[in-house]
């Protein structure tokens, strides 16, 4: 019993504990449920898993299950990054303990109730669970944005290095409460319209109005919504690792009022889409826009240190390129997390930008279900490196050493990029190949995605078996990370 | 060693998917015994119409066809509508006057004035026809597949110069569906890969190494079995076939704020969910593919 005890004290009360659930979650129900589509539908495993299951699949109801599913897996990511939010920024415990025990409820009740509730028949039961869950999250997230208040006198800044105000407030402790205020009132931005003018029961598919030349009240608010969400949780996920790489000095002054200014102006251009869709256009771009600059200078400041610490490791100061390459590429972990948000840039934001110039021009000319295959890759893709980002940072803490963490943090790195790379070339096919002759393209492009997304798959599977193992170890891992911080893996302060 | 082998092994997996696509290769030839010529009564009435099931009513009995039109049908009228100037070749392509749309001036609306517009480009390697400078006539091995590679003003000029129309949207979805109940597909509220011809559905014609999917003979989903092939009995309640999959089905609708057209029925290229039978695709109206066809209502 003890045994047990000190086990489940490690899972559900210690900041890694928590995330090694979550992340276990996220794999189960990605594995689970991805069985249901795609090569494995192809393959017959869906027929046998909906059998098996006892899955209730009505035809009508599928884009109410999807949208079901892709909360439940977000709620937990959403989890996963406050978890890491109230380690890495400085708060009270009995806030902290608030805060994670609250979220925790929230995206449990979520999965618990939502799934059932969308693929084992319509229990209203289930579905008020999953609403509960939904709404401990934003109370969440109400307690963090409090304890995220910037202007106390005990959270000013003790190292210049980091961004100030004049008067020393934190500014990365402003862009931290910035990003949750902005999340709080785009998550109400998807909820209230959802339920004032669906009421909950006419489900769609952004992806699927987007020609819509006239579009109502509730499909513009959630086209704003995912869009708003998706890139709310990539911009926290770059504060996240602007704590993990100590990012500091200069670059860092100037990269925390971008993320500021770009959070609230990006959020604010997609709430402007429901009363002005022209303008807001240009607001979003404006947001966006500012905030990939943050994220740049954090990849630069990130890149230089990673350099020089390479360099420094081998005894000197200054290398040639290649000795400077060989630096930045030691440490797949540390490397992986910035360079998948350069990466991000040609499968997400230079996609996304090109199609946004050239729309009129070419891809409004391609057949409906010709676009849509771009903006369904193009957000699963952003959504998917950003859950990389996280998992490689969790891989650090977790501890992965050696040629595990070599392996590891390789795979994800390549093959994910490779099957996003592939994605991104079968999404933009009508560019360069016609329907009749596509069909070569398709199969390497698919051939390639799956390749690359089974060995992510697995890689995220060794790890979580890895942890399991160790759970059943009297003095494994655990016993350890129960009383760590991840701030101990920031290496100055 | 290990390494190199696991190399080599993508690799010839990745050289395996690689093979060129010859669109001229042959396929079987299937009778299927559904007359194209033959049409299918859909009595005035209600019926449950989109994905949240609104209850609609089509207060006229119209009249649908059972397959969709195919190749030969085409060619026939290709010959007739040249020789009366109905149409006419311009270039590689054949074309026919359209009197414009209103224009709108709506976000993403391009003008549709009056004039001529493509109905079919000629040289098209996908197009199942073949023109002797005289005469068109159908591929024999596609007589009987459904009429690709025809634009949205082809496909109503065809269906207006026998004094008949394009089903509207309304009109096509109460054909697939029928009257009495909900079902997402015409056959019924499962599918299976031998209801229709959708992507991967493994029927005689589909070669995804190389090919993709290819069009399947006008009411193929019959309830016959093709040299070991069994298919399943899938005409819709009113006994109109292929309302899911093989090619998705231009219709009539022309709506305010836009210029583009909407298709219904999935295709051999999609997978089983867009077959449901309030799924819609949109074009612009000149554009032609192996994936769109239609037929008629009167």
């Amino acid at each position: 019993m003890l045994a047990f005890k000190t086990r489940f004290n490690y899972l559900f009360t210690s900041t890694k504990g928590l995330i090694l659930v979550a992340i276990a979650l996220c794999a189960l129900i990605s594995a689970f449920f991805g069985s249901l589509s795609g090569p494995m539908a192809d393959l017959g495993v869906k027929e046998v898993i909906v059998k098996t299951f006892g899955i209730d699949l009505v035809e009508a109801e599928r884009e109410g299950r999807l949208i079901i599913l892709y909360h439940t897996i977000a709620m937990a990511v959403i989890a996963i990054e406050t978890y890491m939010i109230t380690e890495l920024v400085a708060m009270k415990e009995n806030q902290r303990v608030q805060i994670n025990s609250t979220i925790t409820f929230g995206y449990l009740a979520a999965i618990i109730g939502g799934l059932p509730f969308a693929y084992w028949g319509t229990s209203w039961i289930m579905h008020g669970i999953y609403i509960a869950g939904l709404t401990l999250i934003f109370f969440a997230g109400c307690l963090l944005a409090y304890a995220l208040w910037p202007w106390r006198k005990e959270y000013k800044v003790k190292n210049l290095a980091y961004s100030h105000s004049k008067s020393g407030y934190d500014l990365e402790r402003v862009a931290f409460f910035s990003v949750s205020i902005v999340t709080l009132a785009s998550a109400l931005f998807g909820a209230i319209p959802g339920s004032f003018y669906g009421n909950g029961f006419f489900t769609f598919l952004a992806e699927n109005v987007v020609r819509e030349p006239i579009k109502t009240t509730l499909q513009k608010s959630i086209i704003g919504h995912l869009h708003i969400m998706l890139a709310l949780i990539a911009i926290a996920c770059a504060l996240i690792i602007c704590r993990y790489m100590d990012f500091k000095g200069i670059l860092h002054k100037i990269a925390m009022p971008l993320f500021i200014v770009g959070s609230i102006v990006l959020s604010m251009g997609t709430w402007l889409v429901v009363p002005f869709e022209g303008i807001a256009h240009a607001i979003i771009y404006g947001g966006s826009t500012v905030a990939m600059l943050g994220a740049l200078l954090l990849v630069i400041y990130s890149w230089d240190k990673l350099i020089k610490e390479g360099l420094a490791e081998k005894g000197k100061k200054k290398g040639n390129f290649f000795q400077g390459v060989a630096a930045l590429v030691r440490d797949p972990l540390k490397f992986g997390v910035t360079w998948q948000m350069v990466f991000m840039n040609f499968t997400v934001s230079g996609v996304g930008i090109f199609v946004a110039v050239k729309l009129d021009e070419i891809f409004r000319y391609w057949p409906f279900m010709d676009e849509k295959l771009i903006l369904t890759g193009h957000w699963h893709i952003l959504a998917t490196l950003t859950a990389t980002i996280l998992l490689l940072y969790y891989a650090d803490f977790a501890g992965l050493k050696g040629k595990a963490r070599q392996w590891f943090g390789w795979s994800v790195i390549i093959f994910s990029d490779l099957a996003f790379g592939a994605v991104t070339v079968y999404e933009m096919k009508r560019l360069f190949v016609d329907e009749a002759f596509q069909q070569p393209v398709v199969n390497i492009t698919t051939l390639l995605g799956d390749i690359g997304l089974v060995v992510v798959l697995v890689a995220l599977a060794a790890l979580m078996v890895w942890r399991l193992i160790d759970l059943f170890k009297k003095n494994g891992r655990w016993s350890e990370e129960v009383h760590e911080k991840l701030e101990s893996y920031v290496e100055e302060n | 060693m290990k390494k190199v082998t696991i190399i080599l092994v993508i690799f010839i997996l990745i050289l395996t998917a690689c093979k060129p696509v010859d669109v001229n290769t042959l396929a079987p030839v299937y009778e299927t015994g559904v007359d194209p010529e033959s049409w299918a009564l859909i009595p005035a009435g209600y019926f449950y119409s989109g994905q949240f099931n609104l209850q609609t009513k089509i207060d006229y009995d119209y009249e649908m066809m059972v397959t969709h039109v195919t190749n030969q049908q085409f060619a026939k009228y290709l010959n007739e509508a040249l020789k009366d100037g109905y149409i006419k070749i311009e270039g590689n392509q054949i074309v026919g006057y359209y009197p414009g749309d209103e224009f709108h001036g709506g976000r993403h609306e391009e003008e549709i004035p009056a004039g001529n517009y493509i109905h079919i480009p000629i040289d098209d390697l996908m197009l199942r026809l073949i023109y002797d400078g005289q005469n068109f006539s159908a591929k024999p091995v596609w007589a009987n597949h459904p009429m690709t590679m025809v634009s949205w003003f082809g496909a109503k000029a065809y269906c207006e110069y026998y004094d008949w129309r394009l089903p509207s949207e309304l009109e096509w979805e109460k054909a697939a569906r029928g009257s009495e109940d909900t079902r997402p597909f015409p056959w019924g509220e499962t599918i299976e890969r031998n209801n229709a011809n959708l992507i991967n559905s493994r029927d005689p014609f589909e070669d995804m190494k190389s090919l993709g999917s290819r069009t399947t003979p006008v009411g193929f989903y019959n309830g016959k079995t093709y040299d070991g092939y069994v298919t399943l009995n899938s005409p819709s309640p009113f006994g109109v076939f292929d309302m899911a999959g093989n090619v998705w089905e231009w219709t009539a609708n022309v709506y305010e704020e836009q210029h583009y057209r909407y298709l219904r029925g999935g295709s051999k290229d999609v997978y089983e969910n867009y077959l449901r039978i309030w799924v819609r695709n949109s074009s612009i109206p000149t554009y032609t593919s192996p994936g769109f066809g239609f037929r008629c209502v009167k």
